[in-house]
């Protein structure tokens, strides 16, 4: 009997709701749906503030995998009708097909907003890597973007490129960040230009007996020059703050760090939400300057 | 005089044997991960194919990737291997595309086989061999089958995706969306040929044109290249993967 392959690249999906917030008390109620190649999220608020999110899988399609990453907030908030929304707000790679929202913002825009909420007014450069692409984001006090960059044809420095490696290692997503630091010094890195060529170099590395920590090492490093040349293009600006699922990865933040020269902003919110947060947070001004559906 | 040319490529390596200029022995072995055993089994395979002994062997030319684990050899550039390589079995040859395992390139050459210009591509996998490779897999078909497969198509299917990487996980969803194996089959060669064309077009298309590498094996690529650069014919050799280890080869004799 075939045994079922197992998934490393499976992260922990989550589902929050604020214990100390009801939402009857709410004026306005707005959601933010962040449609994303891998992952998905949903992000209640009322008047402004987080009361409910959830962060999953993005399925084989965009409309299916806004609805159920709302459907999980929902799930959270017991009896929070979706009626009751006054302003829905879609957001990143399936945003024009979410098909609850009133209206799509870009996750630039989404992701400089979101930054600035659950880090800070103090943030001025944002660091996004999601499954799919690097955006490296200047911003505002306000979190309007002023300048940006972003890469999303190839999959170097990216989180699935990350998930290739920890299939390729058999290592789950969620321990690879520490693992890489088990090496007492960090070994060359490997190509940072493809993660085709990076997975047969990384192969090669192994038959000539490396172990993973070192593999996943010199994978990480090569991936932190990535995002860093990127970040480094747009220019660095304190504070900085990193979104997305890569912050959650101490293997890539403490290469990266030390590069980029300054201590990242730090959070109690999870990185991955930061632009559903932003899109709620749209969804938010617009409804209260009365914009039209 | 005796030559050997030996190209150690990224996944496969060959080795020719040239007599006064003509193909007397070949030989061709997986790479794997020791190229000094690769090159050593490559040659042993061409001795015996050409019935000759390696002191018969009076220069040794090596080219590719690996190159360097060559030992005893001349190195020789690898466009202008596959230039001279692309000459010999089509002398009227101005264009020559070579598309092996992890690179690609595009060579513009002169009536003698001399390098004019050329354009590379080694960043990215997308433009090689190796995307139709991980395509092949996400399909479940033999790569073998893969061009075959594609030209039983007629679908016009543009594919998003640029990275092999990400191109995978769009094979994926469009498996998921029901699309026919063919179909996808032939996108995912749409997708590469189209690259490669783009590439050729940096340094003029001149006809003949001569495709090279391991991927001139597949019909259906040959098809979309033809289709994308609008011409009637690519010429093909009928190894195209030892064209680079002919050229070696030739060039050595006069080194």
């Amino acid at each position: 009997m075939a045994e079922e392959k197992k998934e490393y690249w499976r992260w922990t999906e989550s589902i929050w709701k604020n214990p100390d917030m009801n939402w009857k008390d709410a004026e306005y109620i707005t959601a933010g749906i962040d449609v994303g190649s891998v992952s998905s999220q949903a992000v209640i608020m009322a008047d402004g503030e987080i009361i409910a999110y959830s962060n999953t899988r993005t399925g084989s399609n965009s409309p299916d995998s806004a609805r159920n990453a709302l459907n999980l907030a929902l799930e959270a908030m017991k009896g929070l009708p979706e009626q009751r929304f006054d302003y829905c707000v879609g957001t990143g790679y399936g945003r024009v097909n979410v098909p609850m929202a009133d209206r799509s913002v870009t996750e630039i825009a989404c992701h400089a907003r979101g930054a600035n909420f659950i880090y800070g007014p103090e943030v001025r450069t944002v660091l996004d890597v999601g499954g799919q692409d690097i955006k490296a984001i200047r911003c505002d006090e306000e979190g309007k973007v002023t300048n940006f960059l972003m890469n999303d044809k190839c999959a170097a420095g990216t989180g699935r490129g990350m998930e290739v490696f920890a299939d390729l290692l058999g290592i789950s997503i969620n321990e690879v960040g520490e693992r890489s630091l088990g090496v007492k010094e960090d070994p060359p890195p490997v190509s940072s230009t493809c993660v085709v060529y990076a997975r047969s170099e990384a192969t090669d590395l192994l038959r000539q007996g490396w172990t993973s920590e070192q593999v996943l090492a010199a994978y990480s490093r090569a991936m932190a020059e990535r995002i860093f040349s990127l970040v480094e293009r747009v220019g660095i600006t304190p504070e900085f703050a990193v979104t997305g699922g890569i912050a959650k990865n101490r293997g890539i933040m403490d290469r990266l760090m030390p590069m980029v020269g300054l201590e990242p902003m730090k959070t109690e919110w999870d990185t991955q939400i930061a632009g559903a947060v932003g899109a709620a947070l749209f969804g938010y001004t617009l409804w209260r300057k009365g914009k039209t559906k | 005089m005796i030559t050997a040319g030996i190209d150690c490529g990224a996944k496969n390596t060959k080795a020719i044997i040239l007599k006064d200029g003509q193909i007397i022995g070949k030989g061709k072995v997986l790479t794997g991960f020791d190229q000094n055993k690769a090159i050593n089994a490559s040659l042993v395979e061409a001795y015996k194919n050409a019935g000759i002994a390696n002191s018969d062997v009076e220069k040794f030319g090596g080219t590719g990737s690996g190159s360097k684990a060559i030992r005893e050899s001349v190195i020789i550039n690898d466009i202008k291997a596959i230039a001279k390589g692309a000459h010999y079995f089509f002398p009227n040859a101005r264009t020559v595309t070579d598309v092996g395992a992890e690179e690609s390139r595009a060579v513009k050459i002169d009536a003698n086989g001399n390098v004019v210009d050329f354009a590379i591509n080694e960043k990215c996998a997308a433009g090689a061999g190796a995307f139709l490779e991980t395509m092949s897999r996400a399909l479940e078909t033999p790569i073998e089958e893969m061009g075959p497969l594609a030209l039983t198509s007629k679908a016009e299917i543009a594919m998003n995706a640029q990275c092999v990487i990400f191109a995978e996980s769009e094979v994926v969803g469009l498996i998921h969306a029901k699309i026919d194996r063919k179909d996808i089959s032939k996108a995912i060669h749409d997708a590469m040929a189209s690259r490669i064309v783009s590439m050729i077009h940096r340094i003029g298309v001149n006809e003949e044109i001569v495709m090279v590498g391991g991927v001139g094996y597949n019909p259906g690529f040959i098809k979309a290249m033809k289709s994308q650069l609008n011409i009637d014919d690519i010429r093909v050799p009928h190894n195209p993967d030892l064209a680079a280890a002919v050229g070696a080869a030739l060039l050595v004799e006069n080194i």
